[in-house]
């Protein structure tokens, strides 16, 4: 009897171990496919920044005579007169932009197209998705076209000079604006769509609720509304935090970071991939993209801690009774 | 308050929700508005409310006509049966929030929370946010909410349907005690009939966006006046045949084709001579008894106190309320009787009741 025992437990063992590594091996596995992608597409191109950072490689070096030079190309970066100025631009666009229209008229046009009928909401909000489905360089030459100096410009010839208001070029002489709406008008479509879905999916009793209970209209949006769709506004603001600090593609076509609108993933672009001058210095470039990305990792980590994501993804409790 | 409905319809695009709904309640009453789901009972709860506006019709609070007051004019409270509390606000936040809104000040408002949730027996939940509790306690507060207001009328939409069964019999049973000792005039949307029928003075049925019938609930049980009330009404359901009727003499007899039932003279005199006739019979009128119809057991489905025995008689099925004791099985050969003086009768057509219109 005993023997047998030991017996089984003999086979039992490496069968158990075998188990143990297959049920192990699933959930790798079926993580693999999208774990590689990662690696390759989002982890290794951070690393290869990183290492080009710590280089002296440029057009002039090419990718054979290039050197190992530490942080001199951070210490350059600090001593640069213009880092400073783009600094502060970086920081003046990401706020405008991201409070004005990335949250704020997505907010409001969220808020808009939920309270009138529904099919005329959705028709508004389809309408504003199209600049983002437009090509960036069309959209662009819309905009030129809008803003261009007199005798041409939809702005100077049908909408301000009638107001009596004198012609002028408009994106030099209100280069932020400019830049702040192009980006703005795309940027608040991303928030919308979350907003308008998160404020739909509100049941509705709380609505009734709120009535019943003596809200205005505005009341029922600063007590009801906006407290249920935390959790998308939180997500909104860091999503685009991110993704203005390293968007750069309206402003070089609107004005090349000219009119002092260069902002600092435009600089790093400018710098290591396309200058007046030709030469393009990959190591300086690098190390600006990296401080972006220490900077948008530090954001992230702050949004996190100071919003409290994990208590907002909190597991639903399960009703008691 | 007395609320009163005149000739009120409700339409959703060419889809008629409420269909000419008159209703009156008195001053303290507890209705309810019963019927199948997608009746219009929430729609014309939510006309009361003042979250739709009436298409045609008129709804009077106390003589004033209400159509175009807003809801947080109309001084009601509502209860929920997703409860619908705020989630993120403490319980003590949910039960002040519409004091708040009103600026009351902040010591009656604190005061008058307090109260409320003693009487709901709450007290020691009011830092808590509700999901941190239970269903029945989110019931609790939900209802303090809006007792709080001290409304005019309460407004119920199914408040216990989320509840299990044993908590939904106990808060029943507290919902109407609180309600009586309140005298607050409330209107009590539900579709379980068991609900309606012992929380409710007056109990209003509809059917498709139409006021089948507003009586007390005996009346409602024992003369309904359509055959869909009487199908509705009754826990086990009401057995239907399609019969004759003949006089005999003074005697009358309901016949179809394999069973001859006597009914009472009084009410078979008004379904007799009428052709085709649905007769409707409960299961407890239905006895066991040595000379009566004879049939077969075709189903035998305990219930505790009592089995729920089907009987067959040829092709017609009843089903009748039997003492567990006497251990009937299936394929045993019964006789039964049916009280003649509690027999319904409808016409098939209109399905009017041919005794009580």
């Amino acid at each position: 009897m005993s023997e047998d025992i030991a017996r089984m437990g003999q086979c039992k063992g490496p069968n158990r171990l075998l188990d143990h590594l297959r049920r192990a091996w699933g959930p790798f596995l079926f993580m693999a496919p999208a774990t590689i992608l990662v690696l390759i597409f989002f982890l290794a191109p951070v690393i290869i920044i990183i290492g080009i950072s710590l280089t002296n490689m440029s057009s002039a070096t090419g990718f054979k005579n290039w050197a190992w030079i530490g942080l001199q190309n951070y210490g350059k970066i600090f001593r640069n007169p213009k880092s400073g100025t783009i600094f502060r631009n970086t920081v003046f666009y990401v706020l405008v932009t991201l409070s004005l229209f990335n949250v704020g008229m997505a907010l409001v046009v969220a808020l808009l197209t939920t309270h009138v009928p529904r099919r005329g909401g959705f028709l508004f909000r389809s309408l504003w998705l199209l600049p983002r489905i437009t090509p960036s360089v069309v959209y662009i030459m819309m905009w030129n076209y809008i803003a261009a100096d007199a005798p041409y410009g939809i702005l100077n010839r049908h909408l301000l000079t009638p107001l009596g208001v004198k012609p002028t070029n408009w994106v030099p002489a209100q280069p932020w604006a400019f830049v702040i709406l192009t980006n703005g008008f795309i940027g608040a479509s991303f928030g919308m769509i979350i907003f308008s879905s998160a404020i739909e999916s509100i049941p509705r009793d709380y609505m009734i609720a709120a009535l019943v209970d003596g809200c205005s209209l505005w009341q029922r949006i600063r007590y009801v509304i906006l407290p249920m769709i935390r959790w998308p506004l939180l997500f909104v603001t860091t999503y685009q935090t991110l993704s203005l600090l390293t968007s750069f593609e309206y402003i070089l076509l609107l004005t090349d970071g000219q009119f002092n609108t260069e902002v600092w993933s435009l600089w790093a672009y400018h710098r290591a991939l396309n200058n007046y001058w030709g030469n393009f210095q990959w190591g300086f470039g690098a190390a600006l993209a990296t401080i972006l990305v220490i900077v948008g990792i530090v954001m992230a980590v702050v949004y996190m801690r100071y919003f409290q994501f994990t208590e907002l993804v909190q597991e639903p409790r399960i009703e008691a009774l | 308050m007395i609320v009163k409905l005149e000739h009120v319809t409700k339409k959703f695009g060419d889809v008629v929700a409420v269909d000419d709904i008159n209703l009156e309640t008195r001053d303290g009453e507890f209705v309810a508005l019963l019927g199948p789901s997608g009746c219009g009972k929430t729609t014309t709860l939510l006309m009361i409310a003042g979250i739709y506006r009436p298409t045609e019709g008129v709804i009077r609070f106390g003589g004033r006509v209400v159509n175009r007051v807003p809801p947080k004019d109309r001084n009601i409270g509502m209860v929920f049966q997703s409860y619908a509390l705020y989630p993120h606000m403490t319980v003590l936040e949910n039960l002040t929030f519409p004091m708040r809104l009103k600026k009351v000040p902040r010591t009656e408002m604190l005061q008058r929370a307090q109260q409320v949730a003693d009487m709901m027996g709450i007290g020691h939940l009011l830092d808590r946010k509700p999901g941190q509790l239970s269903g029945g306690q989110q019931q609790r507060v939900a209802l303090g909410r809006a007792l709080v207001k001290q409304p005019d009328v309460l407004l119920f939409d199914e408040p216990l349907s989320n509840l299990d069964a044993r908590l939904r019999l106990s808060m029943r049973a507290e919902i109407k005690r609180l309600q009586l000792d309140l005298g607050i005039t409330s209107i009590y949307v539900t579709h379980d009939q068991v609900e309606a029928m012992t929380m409710a003075e007056r109990i209003a049925v509809i059917r498709d966006g139409q006021l089948q019938a507003f009586c007390p609930p005996n009346e409602l049980y024992d003369q309904p006046r359509t055959l869909f009330v009487a199908s509705f009404i009754g826990n086990p359901p009401m057995n239907f045949l399609e019969v004759e009727v003949v006089a005999d003499g003074d005697a009358f007899k309901a016949r179809c084709p394999e069973i001859e039932i006597p009914v009472s003279a009084e009410r078979g005199r008004a379904a007799a001579g009428r052709g085709k006739v649905v007769m409707g019979v409960r299961p407890e009128d239905i006895y066991l008894t040595r000379d009566g119809i004879a049939g077969e057991v075709y189903v035998v489905e305990p219930l505790g106190r009592d089995d729920l025995v089907d009987v067959r008689v040829g092709d017609v099925h009843f089903k009748t309320l039997v003492d567990p004791g006497l251990g009937l099985k299936i394929g045993d050969q019964v006789r039964f009787g049916i009280r003649p003086e509690r027999v319904q009768f409808f016409d098939p057509r209109t399905e009017h009741s041919l005794l009580w219109n």
